[in-house]
């Protein structure tokens, strides 16, 4: 693979996660349990959807290929997407929805943050502009993680349940394969290993002060770096690129 | 995005007219007709106090319900580019839905209260949304139409006696504008696009022009509230003068696009300036309003599920920050 080869797929993975977790959330607009959710997540989806088309677009242009942001959203097939498993899995509940943001969120702010002092400047400066809002979306969801936590009894179960379902699509996120390494020597990217213990550290942090326990350890699912998915994705992607590909070459 | 409907609910307004001296009312009303503003702890007749909540709330309701029918097509936008814009959309419309509430809340009723009529059905929201979204190009159709009719409404409300709500309607406006804008480019992209975008545009004004000229509420001999609504300077024009500017500004936009208003009667009056159009048929309105429209029972029970559905994570929030304050005490 050639290094601009690298950089396109590594763009392209980041962007696909940030694009599919935003999906996932617009399907709940207008489902919040407060008015003042509906913005904030409102907010959070339209950053990740915009992280998205600067990743998409930079693709793009380092591909050579003509292809648009718009290419890579609606006219690639499932197996092309390259996110993380955790992102494409199913709403349920609004402690579901916060327990999948705030695992994908350390994970993605770290990330980011080592992507602001990697070689490739574009890249880095999509990565400044992102680590930003991601430090709020953090704050945010870890708030929401202290008050289901540590809420009601009802609340403190649902949520733990959420953890302990949903924990099994995070080891995906530090299995560096060969794309990761790639980028790690030729870009000076981040480092899987070192972001994983941090990740672990403030994860257990939040989990700790919100009364919840660490699931314990278990056989981590994996694929969707290498475009295998759940069965939940096709549904997503068929609803997300139907209009498009129903009128192909139609301009909106 | 906004609502009709301000005429309509309560056959009467109940209560405290009794205990206003004519001294008060006649003082009132000299505020009103040198134009002073009325602010949340001025003294103000009852009668005015529950028209103004009973026309923000039913605002703030619309917002709300009306992130339903454009909700619907966000999973589904055909670029990135154009879901971003109508999810910045909907979420402005959730901000109005907070600002509008915050605005009634100065007339001593609570969003709670009125969250809870809504969720009952006591209270009403325009009867617009309760129409279908069919295709994308309702998306533009709402914004070019709905948002347009809303603004023809609101502008004026920007001017209302009462301070809270024209200051809230200000930027509300601002914001509508912009949305008008969208819809408009997003009929123009269709219209200018391939022969099925331009049908499917056109089935978008076909299905969304009459319930748009529906939005300015009935005609003016039939509207119940007016008269004591325009001496209070809480509405500066009648429905039926709103509805005709909307028509006049709205055909000639048509005819830029190349669509065909659905209204085989429409026609120019060169005598008047005016476009004269069919009348209206206003058994669906009165269907709409009684909870029979296309979506009435969709929209509410999508509302009613959410808040029930929140119930746990509102009560948790509750619980948490209770704990919280007793630690700190």
């Amino acid at each position: 693979m050639r290094p601009e080869q690298t950089l396109t797929a590594y763009a392209l993975r980041l962007g696909d996660s940030a694009l599919i977790l935003g999906q996932r959330m617009v399907e709940l607009v207008a489902a919040y349990p407060e008015l003042e959710e509906e913005l904030a997540n409102a907010n959070f989806a339209l950053d990740y959807i915009g992280q998205a088309r600067l990743f998409y677009t930079y693709a793009g242009e380092l591909e050579g290929a003509g292809r648009s942001e718009d290419d890579f959203a609606y006219f690639r097939p499932e197996h092309e997407f390259r996110n993380l498993l955790l992102v494409e899995q199913p709403n349920g509940h609004f402690g579901d929805t916060i327990v999948r943001q705030f695992l994908f969120d350390v994970y993605y702010l770290l990330v980011l943050e080592a992507l602001t002092r990697c070689s490739d400047r574009r890249l880095a400066e999509i990565a400044a502009r992102a680590e930003k809002e991601l430090r709020y979306h953090l704050r945010h969801c870890s708030q929401w993680l202290l008050r289901l936590g540590d809420g009601t009894e009802e609340s403190h179960q649902k949520v733990q349940q959420s953890l302990d379902e949903l924990w099994r699509y995070t080891g995906e996120m530090f299995a560096a394969d060969a794309l990761d390494d790639a980028m790690r020597t030729l870009f000076d990217g981040p480092d899987l290993g070192a972001i994983a213990a941090e990740w672990h550290r403030d994860v257990a942090a939040v989990v700790d002060e919100a009364t919840l326990s660490m699931p314990p350890e278990q056989h981590m699912a994996s694929g969707g770096k290498k475009g295998v998915h759940t069965e939940h994705f096709g549904y997503l992607i068929a609803e997300m690129q139907n209009l498009p590909r129903t009128y192909p070459g139609a301009t909106w | 995005m906004y609502t009709q409907g301000l005429d309509q609910a309560e056959k009467k307004e109940a209560g405290g007219a009794g205990k206003e001296s004519a001294e008060q009312l006649a003082a009132f009303q000299a505020r009103i007709d040198v134009e002073e503003k009325i602010e949340a702890k001025d003294w103000m007749p009852e009668a005015y106090r529950r028209t103004l909540i009973r026309q923000i709330s039913q605002h703030a309701h619309s917002e709300i319900i009306g992130m339903q029918p454009e909700g619907n097509w966000l999973t589904r936008a055909p670029t990135l580019k154009r879901k971003a814009i109508l999810l910045a959309k909907v979420q402005d419309e959730a901000g109005h839905g907070l600002y509008l509430y915050s605005a009634a809340e100065t007339l001593g009723v609570s969003r709670d209260r009125m969250v809870a009529d809504l969720l009952s059905g006591k209270a009403k929201y325009s009867s617009i949304f309760n129409y279908p979204t069919l295709t994308w190009a309702d998306i533009g159709a709402i914004g070019w139409l709905v948002d347009g009719a809303a603004i023809m409404n609101q502008i004026p409300l920007c001017r209302c006696s009462y301070g809270p709500y024209a200051r809230a309607m200000v930027r509300v406006c601002k914001e509508e504008s912009f949305h008008q804008r969208q819809g408009f480019e997003i009929m123009l992209t269709l219209c200018r696009g391939t022969d099925e975008q331009k049908a499917m545009a056109q089935d978008a004004l076909n299905r969304f022009w009459w319930p748009a000229l529906m939005m300015f509420g009935p005609n003016d001999s039939n509207s119940t509230h007016s008269a004591q609504s325009m001496a209070w300077k809480i509405k500066r024009f009648s429905n039926d003068e709103l509805r005709q500017k909307f028509v006049d500004i709205t055909v000639r936009q048509a005819d830029f696009l190349g669509l065909r208003i659905p209204d085989d009667e429409l026609s120019f009056n060169e005598a008047t300036g005016h476009y004269e159009f069919s009348e209206i048929d206003w058994q669906e309105f009165f269907d709409v309003i009684a909870g029979n429209g296309p979506c009435n029972k969709e929209r509410m029970s999508k509302r009613r599920k959410a808040h029930e559905d929140g119930a746990w994570v509102r009560e948790a929030a509750r619980a948490f920050a209770d704990k919280r304050s007793a630690q700190a005490a």
